[in-house]
């Protein structure tokens, strides 16, 4: 699937991926290929990459915003991010 | 006839030096107008995704989704979000910007004005220092945003302004800026902040969503991000523009030296061979005066 992730100054991360685990509002959840289509409000905290199955990953820490989950494509949409190395 | 031709060469020089000057201020402008502009092409895919989000959230399902930030008031207390420049020289980039916020003042909330209701919110030193020398209501906040132009900076703004909306210290909030267009015109521009305008229902749903809250408190979610994103944009809009401004108003100012600079020497040469003309004239005559006796 494809994950994009867009703050409102730059776009912080686009490609594929094999999964992504998102602080949702109301718990921390992970989003696989072919998931339904959703939106979910974000609160502040770690994203976590999970860039292939053998556990390549990427950090970010976020502000609140959102995730869109539509025909595989995962947008996230936050207001600020930072990676985390 | 030297003391003329000194005088001639001096203002040469001081022309001169003032088109370097303007030169240099129109290549700055062009740098930062490019960054400026970057700014806005990176922000453009985060605003456009916001909106559809918003609107599929809208237009799934049934109902209406009531809004805090949309509920409309009777008007009484206005505020104005002006965002001028921090600097001048910038053509009338920031006389219009005032002239802009004037004309809203008088036309469209003089009843308000009449009762010392309109309060003023610089953003940008040039339109603080005209709106308080003038005896306007003005707040200072957030005049030196430009010093640090960073979307964190006016997501602070922005939330402050929702907040004086929700306490109902104003009924409405509406932003005065000069959206870029390219370097050469800028278009003023007097946007709703607050209330939202309804967003209306569109007909065809993308998808069947899952909607984790439900919709209601999403929109409610959503709602300051993108107040927050219109502001930024405003702000940014206006920051290009006032660089577009100034490299036109630069590139004005250089092209009009040259025109000076150019009729200068023309005056310049003519004074030098009058001078020559005088002089060889009297070596002539001279000489003749000397032959004769």
């Amino acid at each position: 699937m494809n994950l994009i992730i867009l703050t409102p100054e730059k776009k912080l991360y686009s490609g594929e991926v094999y999964g992504v685990q998102l602080p949702g509002i109301s718990g921390s959840f992970e989003v696989l290929d072919r998931h339904a289509p959703l939106v979910s409000a974000l609160q502040s905290g770690r994203l976590k990459v999970l860039k292939d199955k053998q556990n390549h990953l990427a950090h970010y820490d976020i502000q609140s915003g959102f995730v869109e989950v539509l025909n595989n494509n995962v947008t996230v949409l936050v207001e600020g991010a930072k990676v985390v190395e | 006839m030297a003391g003329q031709l000194k005088e001639v060469r001096n203002r040469i020089k001081s022309v001169q030096s003032t088109q370097q000057i303007t030169k240099a201020m129109k290549m700055v402008s062009a740098a930062k107008l490019r960054r400026a502009q970057d700014a806005i092409l990176q922000m453009r895919p985060y605003a456009n995704k916001l909106q559809e989000l918003l609107s599929n959230i809208i237009s799934s399902g049934e109902g209406e989704v009531g809004m805090k930030l949309a509920a409309e008031r009777p008007i009484e207390n206005v505020l104005l979000i002006v965002i001028t420049s921090d600097r001048g020289l910038a053509g009338a980039f920031n006389a219009n910007l005032i002239k802009a916020a004037k004309s809203v003042i008088n036309e469209k909330y003089s009843a308000q004005y009449s009762k010392g209701k309109v309060t003023i919110w610089n953003m940008g030193k040039k339109g603080y220092e005209h709106f308080t020398k003038n005896k306007y209501h003005t707040i200072a906040d957030h005049k030196d945003i430009f010093l640090n132009l960073t979307f964190e900076n006016v997501q602070v703004a922005s939330k402050a302004a929702m907040k004086a909306y929700e306490e109902k210290q104003f009924d409405v909030v509406e932003i005065v800026y000069s959206e870029f267009k390219n370097a050469a015109t800028q278009r003023f521009k007097v946007e709703r902040f607050l209330p939202i305008p309804r967003v209306e229902k569109k007909g065809n749903v993308q998808a069947d969503f899952i909607f984790e809250p439900d919709r209601a408190e999403l929109v409610a979610e959503l709602m300051p991000k993108i107040l927050n994103t219109q502001l930024y944009k405003a702000v940014l809009d206006s920051n290009a523009s006032e660089h577009g401004a100034r490299m036109t108003a630069m590139d004005k100012a250089s092209e009009n030296a040259n025109e000076l600079l150019r009729s200068l020497r023309i005056s310049y040469n003519r004074a030098r061979q009058a001078a020559i003309t005088t002089e060889l004239t009297e070596i002539v005559s001279g000489a003749a005066a000397l032959q004769e006796g």
